[in-house]
């Protein structure tokens, strides 16, 4: 019959409509503005309306999301914040679009390098969110962030960022990371247990 | 061919004796044709042995500044047989000062536009093409960007990673040291304010090349109407010209390279891991299956690589889920294309949703995924992710494919405005080299996965979906046909993924890839995606060429709309769908 094809697909439609008020009865304000609310939109027996209403809402980010690096450092007992960064300049050979500057200081005496960055320039607008610099250091001083609002009027000003806007604490890094922080704590505890052994043998 | 007996046995060799010659370069496979003789060579492969299918055509500059190198241009063609199996590599060498070649135009005309591609970037003339013009680049550029003895505008040095970032480490933005207007080379006696361009004439005239008769219409004057490039139904900034006798098409041409940022020429200056990011870039929609073939293309090379089994599942996978979220997409917009504003669409990017949401936890990202490594996959599937992929691939997908299916599969309005609209034969999808859903949609079953399968895929169960008309229609429902059959290959994916490592040894930020060439090809959602690539042996990539599906899909548009009305070139384009991300590059 002519037409049934279209009010099959209004059926569809209509269901979508009325589904949506079900759900929301049935979960009443609970479905909106709660993070129970949020995590129900998002999974996959959820009906009914999707939308999150950003900003007032926000999506929780994965663990591995990746927005933008970070230098980590490490606070000592005494205050100082220690870099874990060795400036090896790996992040800046491996980054695509070569957004990564660093500066590498030599001893003043001996003329060799010393092992930290004395500058680190990223250039947040050519930045590509890769996460190379990430997955290819050596020593865990740069990560990945989960903060994605970051926009500011003049990009030109505020987009290059230098060492002590990049810097982040360890404590930062394994509240927005615990799982690979978790792994990574654990290597580094290893190594220097090692570390400390071999010096109490020699 | 290192074998001296296997060379004389060769059949095609034994063939053509006068004027063709196995390549014997190291890492080389294939045939170096004489130019003046490519007609004839392409002509017997072609007809003779059954390679139908004009898969990519590039060239490669092989340029050296040494005294006593040889500098010369190749022009490399990989033909397949539309029944399947490998590749036949064939390619001819000219000199630097005099690129001319032959054009295959008449032979498949599939290489229209990869030819005017050739032209643009690199400079080969080809011979007896009745179009050639520029492509991506705007008429009136000076200079062929791909060779390389070229610089761009914000040139800063040959190779990455760049000099000054460490240990220096002096801070500057290119953009400073060579500011806007200093950084553009001007052809002689240019002057922009008193520039006309000819790009439109040449446009307008090229329309007049393609005939188109009926006798039954009463005589009126054509008129040229230009769709775009600023058109919602576009996707993108892409215009097309079209010639019309009242309402119907008598011509029409594609204009393209808004977006164009010679993203070739980018990854020649990157590094082999840099180009992995760039890729996702390239069909932003479906960036796991760039991964896939870029990935694939540098593993043919280094034969020391190989993927563990978990990863090969991973894989198989991502790129699924991607091909369902692509044609998800594609769905939802050829109805909006129509008029369906919006609702088909949204239900459609609803599950898109919830695949992206699978993509973030495991790559990081929702759609710059940058997930594949050589040898591998850069992290592991979580249980929880494979857990989603499960509860998607059994419960939710299927259900809600059932619902886009019986929305709008009957729909009497979709049925009238896609049935019989840009009919494509399936010898014409041949010729046109057209790929993927619009040459299976044309009753060809020919599937990569398939036909020359690469990966894991041989040992899925799953079927080529195959429609026979060659109309919107039966690209629409080709689409949720290859859904289906995509949950499938998931289901036993996510069942049958083994424990185990998810990379082949260590990942390397310095990859050692021997010299050589390499085409890799995946059945990516749109169409054959293939990366041509070329190593000297060093850090980065010599030649790196993709063979992008939207591109190459477009060159049957004017087949496609011949005859049609105006209004039909919407729906037309909204069926091949192409992403501009990829037609441009």
């Amino acid at each position: 019959m002519y037409g049934k094809g279209i009010w099959d697909g209004l059926k569809v439609t209509l269901r979508h409509f009325v589904q949506s008020y079900i759900d929301d009865l049935r979960w009443g304000k609970k479905r909106y503005y709660t993070e129970e609310g949020v995590a129900h939109r998002r999974s996959t027996d959820t009906a009914g309306i999707f939308t999150v209403q950003y900003p007032e809402e926000k999506l929780p980010v994965p663990e591995e999301f990746r927005f933008l690096p970070f230098l980590v450092y490490e606070e000592l007992e005494d205050g100082t914040q220690q870099d874990l960064c060795t400036s090896c300049g790996i992040c800046a050979k491996v980054c695509p679009p070569q957004c990564i500057w660093i500066v590498q200081v030599n001893d003043p005496e001996t003329g060799r390098p010393v092992p930290e960055p004395e500058e680190f320039f990223i250039d947040m607008d050519i930045c590509m969110n890769c996460g190379f610099c990430a997955e290819f250091c050596p020593f865990d001083a740069i990560k990945m962030d989960h903060d994605y609002e970051m926009s500011v009027y003049k990009r030109h000003d505020k987009n290059i960022f230098n060492k002590a806007k990049l810097s982040k604490s360890l404590t930062y890094y394994a509240s927005i990371r615990p799982k690979n922080f978790a792994v990574e704590d654990a290597i580094r505890k290893e190594k220097a247990a090692k570390k400390a052994a071999r010096q109490r043998g020699s | 061919m290192t074998d001296e007996v296997q060379v004389l046995d060769d059949p095609i060799v034994a063939r053509f004796p006068d004027y063709v010659r196995a390549d014997d370069r190291n890492g080389f496979e294939g045939y170096i044709v004489a130019g003046e003789h490519l007609l004839a060579f392409a002509q017997a492969v072609r007809d003779e042995m059954g390679y139908d299918f004009l898969s990519s055509l590039t060239a490669v500059d092989y340029f050296s500044e040494d005294e006593g190198a040889e500098s010369f241009f190749e022009v490399v063609y990989h033909v397949y047989k539309s029944t399947g199996g490998g590749a036949l590599v064939f390619s001819v060498q000219v000199p630097r000062e005099t690129p001319v070649v032959p054009s295959l135009y008449h032979l498949f005309p599939g290489a229209d536009f990869q030819e005017r591609e050739a032209w643009d970037l690199m400079g080969i003339q080809f011979e007896g093409h009745p179009n050639l013009k520029r492509i991506l680049m705007w008429e009136g550029f000076e200079g062929h960007p791909l060779r390389k003895d070229w610089q761009e505008a914000y040139y800063e040095e040959e190779l990455k990673p760049f000099g000054n970032r460490w240990p220096g480490g002096e801070v500057y933005r290119i953009e400073d040291k060579r500011p806007f207007g200093k950084n553009v080379d001007y052809p002689a006696g240019f002057d922009p304010m008193q520039w006309q361009s000819e790009a439109e004439k040449a446009v307008y005239d090229s329309l007049s090349k393609s005939q188109y008769e009926d006798d039954d219409r009463l005589e009126t004057d054509e008129i040229v109407v230009n769709l775009g490039p600023q058109h919602p139904s576009t996707h993108g900034v892409f215009r097309v010209v079209v010639r019309l006798d009242g309402e119907t098409i008598t011509g029409l041409e594609p204009v393209m390279g808004y977006l164009h940022r010679n993203h070739e020429k980018i990854g020649e200056r990157n590094t082999f891991i840099m180009n992995i990011p760039f890729t996702d870039r390239l069909d932003y929609l479906s960036s796991m299956s760039n991964n896939f073939g870029y990935a694939l293309a540098v593993e043919k090379l280094m034969p020391r690589v190989s993927v563990p089994e978990r990863a090969e599942y991973i894989r198989v996978i991502m790129a699924e889920l991607t091909r369902i979220s692509n044609h998800l997409w594609a769905i939802g917009f050829l109805l909006n294309d129509m008029g369906a504003f919006f609702t088909p669409s949204l239900y459609a990017i609803e599950e898109r949703e919830l695949i992206l949401d699978l993509f973030e936890a495991v790559a990081g990202s929702r759609m710059m995924c940058n997930y594949f490594r050589f040898g591998g996959v850069s992290r592991d599937l979580s249980e929880d992710a494979l857990q989603l992929a499960r509860s998607l691939a059994y419960d939710r997908l299927p259900r809600k494919i059932g619902e886009l299916d019986s929305y709008l599969t009957n729909n009497e309005i979709v049925r009238t405005r896609c049935e019989g609209v840009g009919v494509l034969t399936p010898e014409e999808a041949i010729a046109y080299s057209a790929a993927g859903p619009i040459l299976r949609a044309s009753g060809v079953p020919y599937d990569v996965r398939r036909a020359d399968p690469y990966s894991i895929y041989d040992r899925f169960d799953f079927d080529v979906a195959v429609r026979y008309h060659g109309d919107v229609y039966d690209r629409y429902l080709i689409r949720l046909d290859e859904i289906y059959q995509s949950i499938r290959i998931l289901q036993q994916a996510v069942k049958d993924i083994p424990e185990g490592p998810f990379m082949g040894g260590r990942s390397q930020y310095q990859v050692r890839v021997p010299a050589g060439e390499s085409y890799g090809r995946v059945e990516g959602p749109k169409g054959e995606l293939g990366f041509y690539i070329v190593s000297n042996g060093k850090a980065n990539p010599w030649r790196y060429h993709i063979r992008a599906p939207s591109f190459i899909n477009l060159t049957a548009m004017e087949k496609m709309c011949l005859g049609q009305k105006v209004a039909d070139v919407v729906v037309v384009l909204g069926s091949i769908d192409i992403v501009l991300g990829e037609t441009d590059r």
